[in-house]
């Protein structure tokens, strides 16, 4: 009698869900050290800050809609202003970046089955929310900083900023560094150490490159941050006198320390966006990325770079001519590598034969906008214009067009582009269009016409204008314009949302995408890959034998791992197969360890030393939990 | 700048544009679908050409520019003003001479005047945006920059470093006239204030010194020295008051000195709460100080 062999495959499948099974339910999103959870947490975490920031962002524009308004007062408008700034980068476009994207997909783009160090992971997120809360504690309890979102000394010293409002804003953005910067130690190990055996390098997609770079700035940036704000709080919470200059010390150190690390955070704040352009143009323009490796060290170069440019916010203090001749010099280089990802995203796109879905649309969109703020940006190199522009509404009109342009839209592209891949359904795809055409529009209106104000003499951060000043259109058209942005960006929060539970199937495969993540189910089981993928170029979903091969092993349970928790490491530069590594699961200590910290702060703020020193041996105590190994599982 | 910006700007669309219409095509126009041809337009376009508008930027604007729009020797400039931020107004001084005013900077036209800038308290800017580049003013330290009006005239300046509740309202007036002009007028701000002679002002006078007002102001000739808030001693003779926020006219004075809080939310001089005829008084005693 003939015995037919019972297919391998789903027995294999059940026995690895098995062992990535988490704790169900409400407790499972609290412990959970899965990456794609942790990213969907991040993902909403910083959506709510977006909007908390939108309205902040309304608000002031209707401030502004006409000569000497009275919407807000102009406390709550410097309030606004300050918080505003500090909510779109802080805890808006980094943790969307880095926590969201970078989390959700990194893991997958490389065939792996979790980041290097899954419970820090869960930490940073933890530690996220719990600074953010802080921060928005500071706002509703009329606590919010008031002194701009780079917060210059002497005006944010005790002496003229003498509310706590300046204590939440330094503590928790100190406290954010913590986690941003854990966050980008895992995305270095994760990258470098957990690739799928075979993806060496130059094998690996051009949007890891992006992140990659991004967590070494990061790590390098963060540390004048944390240095500045330690001084600033020393000096308002203790009396010490770094900034002080009756008592030895310079204002201009806040303003060095602020932009050794802000210059480098605004390719922070952009390079992953462009990991997500080089992500879309190659799926939906069908061809190969013109000049990989070029773009490859472009993303590495603009990285580095960055760190050398910081005095070009500094053109009017007073520098000596040379060092500011050098600084514009050094800004003037950057734009090379920015030009050639630039032309190499355009080459792709000509040469290729573009399908204009939604996603492609918004990195399009992205191009537009990023040339434009490039452009106004390249003119602050030119000392003397610079300094008639700087501090204007030209500057805002820049940044804006670089920021919410540049970083922005491709994000939003983004969450279209892996809606498929994360939720299993697909987005309406006119609905989409329509939402892009919206915010494109209501972006050119709301930012454009502040290039004119500027070079007209607005200054940016004046809470009101008289109408003798001529600034009364403008200011209209672009309060209309932020009105027609903000229905924009709501249609595609809505298009999102009821596609979540109302959206056709997706497949694993919607876009025939380039790289791994498109191999696997949509949305991705815990583990991710049955299978760890063969990988032989970097767009490894188009090398269609690997994906048969990759079939044909989980049928057999080659590469499978399936006796424990556990996922390969391969060696840094050339992934080969090194060791395979027990994956720590699900834990409680991230949320725990994060709130003993949020405690120290809490009572830093409030000035109870005592309560704050026991907090102190909590986070001791939960920093000891946290590396506790949990006793085997049934 | 702006016409290299357009012609990129444009050129760059333009290419998409090409894309778009090529949607089904494969490859570059004229030049074919060859990987040699693709990477050697990204070097053109990426490296090659914007090397080229960088250098020629640099040379005109940061070398050239920079040069004949950069801070003036003291020694060859005609006179020294010495410019004072505070939140939120203008101090201004003629070094070498007595002469203090606020919110306005008389100066001869066709003349290099070395402007010095400092702080009283926290980081302010000084620009006249008409006259030349702006420069921060920053505590312990001291900036300095030309200014040169080539025609006579008013030309409107304003604070461009946020600096507090009323950054917005913290402009002030350069005039630029004609050298004799000039000299007249600094000789009247060198003069200590005139006396009052209508009773009313007098007893303005006294209810200037009684009240809270003199601690803060100074009103040279006058016990009146305090040293918060601007120079009044010749008040009367400027075009504006609460730095550039409102004209310089009887009822807004009365207005501004009775409630400074409704005019300027936030700013250092309090509402004294005193009765309408004691500011009336006062306005009469501060709108004789030609």
């Amino acid at each position: 009698m003939a015995v037919t062999a019972k297919p391998a495959t789903p027995v294999r499948l059940k026995r690895l869900e098995a062992i990535w099974k988490e704790t169900p339910g409400f407790l499972g999103w609290l412990t959970t050290t899965d990456h794609k959870r942790i990213g969907i947490l991040y993902f909403f975490t910083s959506l709510f800050f977006f909007g908390a920031g939108g309205v902040e962002a309304l608000l002031m524009r209707t401030q502004l809609i006409g000569p000497n308004e009275a919407t807000l007062s102009p406390q709550a408008f410097n309030e606004m202003m300050s918080t505003h700034g500090t909510t779109m980068i802080f805890f808006f476009v980094v943790p969307m970046s880095l926590g969201a994207f970078g989390n959700y997909l990194l893991p997958l783009m490389i065939g792996a089955r979790d980041m290097a160090f899954p419970r820090l992971n869960a930490l940073s997120y933890w530690i996220f929310l719990c600074a953010g809360a802080f921060l928005y504690v500071g706002v509703f309890s009329g606590n919010a900083p008031s002194a701009g979102w780079f917060n210059y000394v002497p005006l944010a010293s005790k002496a003229y900023s003498p509310g706590p409002g300046i204590d939440f804003y330094a503590l928790s953005l100190l406290f954010i560094t913590v986690s941003t910067t854990t966050g980008a130690v895992n995305v270095i190990v994760t990258i470098f150490k957990l690739r799928a055996p075979g993806m060496s390098l130059n094998r690996m997609p051009l949007f890891c490159f992006a992140f990659l770079a991004v967590s070494f700035a990061l790590i390098f940036a963060l540390p004048a941050l944390s240095t500045a704000l330690i001084l600033l709080e020393l000096e308002r919470l203790l009396g010490f006198h770094f900034f002080i200059p009756a008592s030895g010390g310079a204002p201009i150190l806040w303003q060095n320390l602020f932009w050794i690390f802000g210059h480098p955070e605004v390719y922070i704040i952009i390079l992953p966006a462009f990991g997500i352009a080089t992500s879309i143009i190659p799926t939906f323009v069908r061809r190969k990325m013109v000049a990989f490796p070029m773009v490859a060290l472009a993303e590495i170069l603009v990285a580095f770079l960055g760190f050398g440019v910081w005095a070009h916010h500094m053109f009017a203090v007073g520098l000596a001519s040379a060092t500011a001749i050098y600084f514009a010099a050094a800004s003037l280089v950057i734009v090379i590598p920015s030009a050639i990802q630039l032309f190499s995203w355009i080459t792709t796109i000509v040469t290729g034969t573009p399908r204009f879905k939604t996603p492609l649309l918004w990195i399009i969109g992205f191009i537009v906008l990023f040339i434009m703020g490039g452009l106004s940006g390249v003119t602050f190199a030119a000392i003397p214009f610079d300094q008639q522009t700087t501090d204007t509404y030209y500057v805002v009109a820049h940044f804006h067009y670089v920021i919410f342009g540049a970083a922005v839209f491709p994000l939003l592209g983004g969450m279209y582009y892996w809606f498929p891949k994360v939720t299993g359904r697909m987005y309406y795809e006119r609905w989409g269009k329509a939402s892009f055409w919206l915010t494109f529009v209501g972006t050119n209106i709301t930012f454009f016409p502040m290039h004119i104000l500027g070079l007209d003499g607005m200054p940016r951060r004046d809470y009101t204008y008289g109408p003798e000043m001529g600034w009364t259109g403008l200011n209209l058209i672009e309060t209309l314009g932020a009105y027609l942005l903000a229905m924009g960006l709501l249609s595609v929060f809505v298009n999102l949302a009821v596609s979540l539970f109302k959206g056709e199937p997706a497949g694993n495969d919607p876009w025939e995408g380039d790289t791994l993540e498109w191999s696997t189910t949509s949305p991705p089981p815990a583990y991710n890959y049955a299978v760890i993928p063969k990988v032989s170029s970097p767009y490894a979903m188009w090398d269609k034998e690997d994906r048969e091969e990759d079939e044909r092993n989980l049928e057999l349970g080659r590469k499978t791992l399936e006796q424990g928790h556990e996922t390969p490491a391969s060696t840094a530069v050339d992934a080969e197969w090194d060791e395979t590594l027990e994956m720590p699961s699900h834990s409680a200590w991230p949320p725990l360890l994060a709130l003993a910290m949020s405690g120290i702060f809490a009572m830093v703020i409030l000035q109870q030393w005592f309560a704050a020193a026991v907090f102190v041996v909590l986070t001791a105590l939960a920093i000891a939990g946290f590396h506790l190994k949990e006793p085997e599982e049934a | 700048m702006l016409v290299v910006a357009g012609i990129v700007f444009l050129g760059a669309v333009a290419m998409l544009v090409v894309g778009w219409v090529r949607r089904d095509t494969p490859g570059l126009p004229i030049l074919g679908s060859s990987e040699k041809a693709n990477t050697m337009l990204v070097v053109l376009f990426g490296i090659a050409i914007p090397l080229v508008i960088l250098v020629a930027l640099f040379i005109v604007s940061d070398l050239v520019l920079l040069k004949e729009t950069d801070a003036p020797n003291a020694d060859s400039t005609a006179m020294t003003v010495t410019v004072t931020g505070h939140q939120w107004f203008w101090q201004v001084r003629y070094d070498g001479t007595g002469a203090e005013t606020a919110n306005e900077i008389h100066i001869p036209v066709r003349t290099s005047v070395n402007l010095v800038v400092r702080s009283a308290d926290v980081i302010h800017s000084f620009w006249v945006p008409e006259l030349n580049r702006k420069i921060d003013t920053i505590p312990g330290q001291a900036n300095a920059i030309e200014l040169y009006a080539e025609k006579a005239g008013v030309y409107r300046g304003q604070c461009a470093e946020f600096c507090g509740l009323q950054h917005a309202h913290m402009a002030f007036r350069v005039y630029a006239e004609p050298p004799a002009r000039f000299r007249a007028w600094l000789a009247n701000m060198e003069r200590p204030a005139v006396e009052p002679t209508s009773p009313e002002s007098k007893l303005g006078q006294r209810y200037f010194m009684e009240d809270a007002c003199a601690s803060c102001h100074t009103i040279a000739g006058t016990e009146a020295q305090g040293t918060v808030g601007p120079n009044l001693t010749h008040l009367a003779s400027r075009q504006t008051i609460a730095a550039d926020t409102l004209g310089n006219t009887p009822p807004n004075l009365f207005r501004w000195i009775r409630n400074p809080q409704s005019v300027k939310p936030g700013a250092k001089m309090p509402g004294l709460g005193l009765g309408a005829a004691r500011y009336h008084a006062i306005v009469a005693y501060l709108a004789g100080l030609r």
